[in-house]
């Protein structure tokens, strides 16, 4: 049987038919808050159930709880905060126990009832979520760009964000159904923000050969300068997925959601998300939802001992390399041959060559991915190869 | 500001106290309460994974399959 939700029940907040309506009208009348795409992006997994048991924004008591033992006040594990920053003078008249409706770009997204405002501190915020108050941290920079208030309370979603990845797009509901149709039981996630190389190829294979299938499951979202683009992440795996995978056994959907760099505690965060999607198993990454050199690179898999609850069960595979001798992709544990027959799996060199036009050896990366990869103008976030 | 969690006092022989000190020695738990509080997620989890209920309708899981076979999943 697929996961649980987590918390025992999939949220579904989007409202539908004349409830919709209602609301619609509603929201014309009611005083207006304007998100940006960040917080629009979060209304939809909240409304969706992606953050399953989130029914909305963090109220105080739980982004309390959040930030200072990693659990929603009733226990449940979860570890990045959920909130919505507000400009006080939008708040000016507004109580709690109001109505409001959040626009996005003029157009009102969802309805929210204010059930709390309150003061957050941004560096106790950013040394808790991201071990660090560093302006060099993307997550903290962005921390100390949001407004001064939050606001907590329950959303029902009226309109959805613009979506330029649509035909990717499953919302937790829909792979269950997904999972159960094909008769999977055992469903291993993989989170990435990355293109495929022949290492994850070989992570998510051998975590297939003892579950039923396998979601890969990349991050569409806000990302740093210099990761590689959205679109260019769903090309290459399609790639693979068609020359590499037998399509019996693998799902390749897109999950629109914010990415903090927030290294082990979004580890978990993408685990419990997965876990909302059906996912019974999720692979941990050496230096999973890091950046540059602010946590170590095994801090992600550690920290997992502290949530025997997640419900979830994390595979930390370790780093696969590959070795002439042995004519494969394998790890220390699979292999006794030294340095001189291995070829280890470098993101950066991979990057570089491509950021000069050239196609990575085949030992690293699959001709047919690097082929695709070379086809786009531009791969990475704010940023040209150069030709 | 540094809050506090909020605990409420549980009571247990005094004996399996001293069992389970000696037990996670060198474990990695630094405390008995630790300990605890980790088995009784642990088995409260499990207890709570055994009540799975139904997560739609039978009319929502065809509009879903119907979605499905229309982006190529099934």
């Amino acid at each position: 049987m697929v996961s649980r939700p987590h918390g025992g029940r999939l949220v579904n907040r989007v409202a539908k038919g004349n409830r919709r309506q209602r609301l619609l009208e509603e929201a014309r009348e009611l005083p207006k808050i304007p998100v940006d795409l960040h917080r629009a992006i979060d209304l939809e997994d909240i409304a969706y159930g992606a953050f399953s048991p989130l029914e909305g924004f963090l109220v105080e008591d739980d982004y309390l709880n959040v930030l200072d033992n990693m659990r929603l006040s009733n226990d449940l594990p979860w570890t990045i905060p959920i909130v919505l920053d507000v400009n006080p003078q939008q708040l000016q008249g507004l109580r709690e126990g109001d109505d409001v409706a959040l626009v996005y770009r003029g157009d009102p997204l969802a309805v929210m009832r204010v059930e709390n405002i309150y003061d957050w501190d941004k560096k106790e915020f950013s040394v808790k979520v991201f071990k660090t108050d560093s302006m060099k941290h993307p997550g903290a920079a962005r921390t100390y760009q949001r407004e001064d208030k939050l606001v907590g309370g329950e959303i029902d979603l009226i309109n959805n964000v613009p979506n330029p990845f649509q035909e990717y797009t499953l919302w937790p509901a829909e792979t269950r159904v997904l999972f159960e149709e094909r008769g999977w039981k055992r469903i291993v996630a993989f989170q990435t923000r990355n293109v495929p190389h022949r290492g994850h190829e070989f992570v998510q294979k051998a975590a297939l050969t003892f579950t039923d299938g396998l979601l890969i499951h990349p991050l569409i979202g806000w990302k740093k300068p210099g990761d590689y683009r959205d679109e260019v992440i769903l090309a290459a795996y399609k790639t693979l997925i068609k020359h590499y995978y037998p399509q019996n056994v693998v799902v390749l959907s897109a999950l629109r959601m914010n990415m903090n760099y927030a290294g082990p505690r979004e580890a978990i965060h993408h685990a419990i998300v997965r876990k909302n999607f059906g996912a019974t198993h999720f692979i941990v990454g050496r230096d999973h939802a890091g950046v540059k050199d602010f946590y170590g690179p095994y801090e992600a898999w550690e920290i997992f001992r502290e949530f025997p609850d997640l419900g979830i069960t994390p595979l930390f595979i370790r780093e696969a390399f590959y070795c002439k001798k042995c004519g494969g992709m394998v790890t220390e544990k699979t292999c006794p041959h030294g340095g001189e027959y291995r070829v280890k799996i470098s993101g950066t060199r991979i990057r570089e060559m491509l950021k000069r036009g050239e196609i990575p050896p085949g030992e690293m990366m699959r001709p047919e991915v690097a082929k695709v990869l070379l086809s786009f103008d531009k791969l990475f976030v704010e940023e040209q190869r150069r030709d | 500001m540094e809050r506090k969690a909020k605990y409420t006092t549980v009571s247990i022989p005094l004996s399996l106290y001293n069992r389970i000190k000696e037990m996670i020695k060198d474990t990695g738990f630094t405390s008995v309460s630790q300990f605890v509080i980790y088995v009784l997620r642990e088995v409260v989890a499990s207890y709570e994974e055994e009540k799975q209920g139904t997560v739609f309708s039978e009319e929502e899981k065809q509009e879903i399959i119907e979605k499905l076979r229309k982006l190529g999943y099934l």
